[in-house]
């Protein structure tokens, strides 16, 4: 487990070198034509650590994704895995890191064997060593009794664990997982969090998943917030919801402008708009309630209060809601 | 470099073999995909086949032939015929790389430490190996047309059947490599191959044709597939090319598409590579 250092602040990444970074991203930029798709990002990832990279569609985590797995070579910064430059070092790289994306990548008209096998191959592992290695990894991720199966009679979830065992065959020791969880049911995806959070603690494997789902995040080591391109948070799922300081509350009403701009004088607190819902953070969060409907009779048709999630944090840094295309942004 | 990677727990570190083995295993999966989709191979030995019977056919009885001794359509047309079966396995086996693009299968491959050029190999070997596997299934027609071949020969007929297909299939893989969709891959098979093909000599021969089109078929390679098939099966039929300079020219325009293919796969770019 990490140490519980304080957050890194986004406009401070400072790189402890004691730390032994097992990923190292410095200031990795890029752009498709005009659009810019990495705006200069920079943090570390520790070695066994269960990392998760989140963010909206768009964030510019599938970019990062594959510069980080080396098929694309970033416009400006680098990014070092293992000690190795993904843009230079891409052959000596490949051998240390398992890559798994969110599209299949198994071929369904070969077994799970055969799937594995041919892996191997493109690893250079061969011969009985290999024969060992597909044995265990079948075991490993419960496919055994399967083995001479074709892939295209398995379940979405038989075959996402049929990707990840693809992933660990040669022995990585960082793997990066995109988006993992896509398509497959909530018990599977318990299933494969439960391996990755193994896979950390026995075998030291350094995972890191990109994710849209909050609750996917909150189950990571770390965290990094993308969005639009930029780190906007990065800090364990606990240190980020700290920051909130209090509860979340939220209102709604038929003006929200102009309630949002009566809370702020009337209590001398922040309140902000965001689709239509008055939203504002603050310590007893049950108590201030009681203020709110009783000052503001009649104009309440709901309002919540809950304990700060992950969302609250992104709001929070960015000014928008996770879900929306820049519909919500923060009107003061 | 290696410092850094030293600290971490040492792993079983794999061979450093990233040629042979991958083309070997993109080479196997290739073959097996093929034989385990059982329409893709009745298609591919069908349609040729009933091409030839209804198009031979037809044409036998409403034009009698010029030239060529005599000779029925069906007999003149089976070299033409194998090479189309040759042509439709090797380039609709590079549709493969397309499907292997959309799906993940290559983004897996694209990140193994596996050299680009095993992944032509392996692909270009494997659709090869199916494309001269289908000629040769069809080659057992040949006593039908009165075809008796020898040892010497039919070893002559495997290596431009395999010359040709290898040919094919590296213009395939360079067709496909770029695409994102099959529907563009038929459109330019259409638009450019089956005119490839009906100008190499498969249907009529290049003595008859008029000066242009003569000079389009002596640069159409096909033609020197086609060629080199009719002078070693008819001994007798007048030939254009010895079959020497024929297959030279395939070896030529075999090496000059694989080196295409070799080239447009190691292209490095910060665009997403798939």
């Amino acid at each position: 487990m990490p140490s519980k250092l304080p957050a890194l602040a986004v406009d401070d990444p400072e790189t402890d070198p004691n730390t032994s970074a097992a990923i190292s991203i410095q200031n990795l930029l890029h752009r498709y034509g005009d659009h810019t798709a990495l705006d200069g990002v920079t943090f570390d990832v520790r070695a066994a650590e269960l990392f998760g990279l989140l963010g909206p569609n768009g964030s510019g985590k599938t970019t990062m994704f594959r510069i980080l797995s080396a098929l694309m070579v970033p416009v400006g910064g680098r990014a070092v895995i293992l000690g190795y430059d993904t843009a230079k070092d891409a052959n000596e790289l490949r051998r240390h890191i398992g890559v798994v994306f969110q599209a299949q990548s198994i071929d369904e008209k070969l077994t799970a064997a055969e799937n594995l096998r041919h892996q191997g191959h493109l690893y250079g592992l061969h011969g009985r060593a290999l024969t060992l290695r597909i044995d265990e990894m079948l075991q490993r991720v419960g496919l055994a009794d399967r083995a001479k199966e074709k892939a295209e009679t398995f379940s979405g979830g038989m075959q996402r664990r049929l990707e990840l065992a693809k992933g660990l065959l040669h022995h990585p020791s960082v793997l990066l997982l995109d988006e993992p969880t896509t398509g497959l049911d909530p018990g599977a995806r318990i299933d494969l969090w439960q391996y990755l959070h193994i896979l950390r603690d026995q075998e030291k494997v350094t995972v890191l998943v990109t994710t849209h789902l909050m609750e996917e995040a909150g189950r990571c080591d770390r965290l990094a917030f993308l969005n639009q391109g930029k780190l906007v948070a990065l800090g364990t799922p606990l240190e980020l919801k700290r920051e909130i300081g209090g509860d979340v509350i939220v209102l709604d009403t038929k003006d929200p402008e102009s309630l949002a701009d009566r809370i702020r004088i009337r209590f001398n607190t922040e309140a902000h708009v965001i689709q239509n819902q008055v939203r504002l953070e603050r310590k007893e969060g049950h108590r201030f309630i009681t203020d709110l409907v009783e000052t503001y009779p009649g104009e309440i048709e709901a309002i919540s209060v809950s304990k700060p999630s992950l969302e609250d944090v992104f709001i929070r840094r960015t000014g928008h809601r996770f879900w929306t295309d820049r519909g919500g942004e923060v009107k003061q | 470099m290696a410092t850094q990677a030293a600290t971490f727990p040492a792993q079983v570190v794999p061979s450093r073999n990233e040629l042979v083995l991958p083309a070997f295993t993109l080479w196997w999966r290739e073959v097996v995909r093929f034989y385990r989709q059982r329409s893709r191979v009745v298609g591919v030995i069908a349609s040729p086949i009933l091409f030839w019977l209804v198009i031979g056919s037809g044409f036998g009885t409403s034009f009698r032939s010029g030239g060529q001794n005599g000779q029925h359509y069906l007999d003149y047309f089976y070299p033409g015929a194998l090479i189309m079966i040759v042509l439709f396995t090797s380039i609709f086996t590079m549709m493969s790389v397309i499907e292997d693009r959309k799906e993940g299968f290559l983004l897996s491959v694209l990140v193994a430490p596996v050299s680009r050029s095993a992944i032509v190999l392996g692909k270009v070997l494997g659709g090869t190996t199916l494309a001269t596997i289908q000629g040769l299934i069809f080659l057992a027609f040949a006593p039908w047309v009165g075809v008796h071949l020898s040892v010497a020969t039919f070893l002559l007929v495997a290596l431009t059947v395999f010359l040709v297909s290898f040919a094919l299939t590296a213009l395939g893989f360079v067709i496909a490599w770029p695409m994102d969709s099959t529907q563009a891959f038929h459109a330019i098979i259409n638009l450019f191959l089956i005119p490839l093909w009906l100008l190499s000599g498969a249907m009529f021969p290049l003595s008859g044709a008029s000066v242009w089109l003569r000079v389009v078929m002596r640069i159409n390679p096909l033609t020197y597939g086609v060629e080199a098939l009719r002078s070693l099966l008819y001994p007798t039929s007048v030939s254009e090319f010895s079959i020497f300079s024929s297959l030279a020219t395939l070896v030529l325009f075999s090496l000059f598409m694989f080196g295409l293919a070799f080239v447009m796969v190691n292209r490095r770019t910060n665009k997403p590579a798939a």
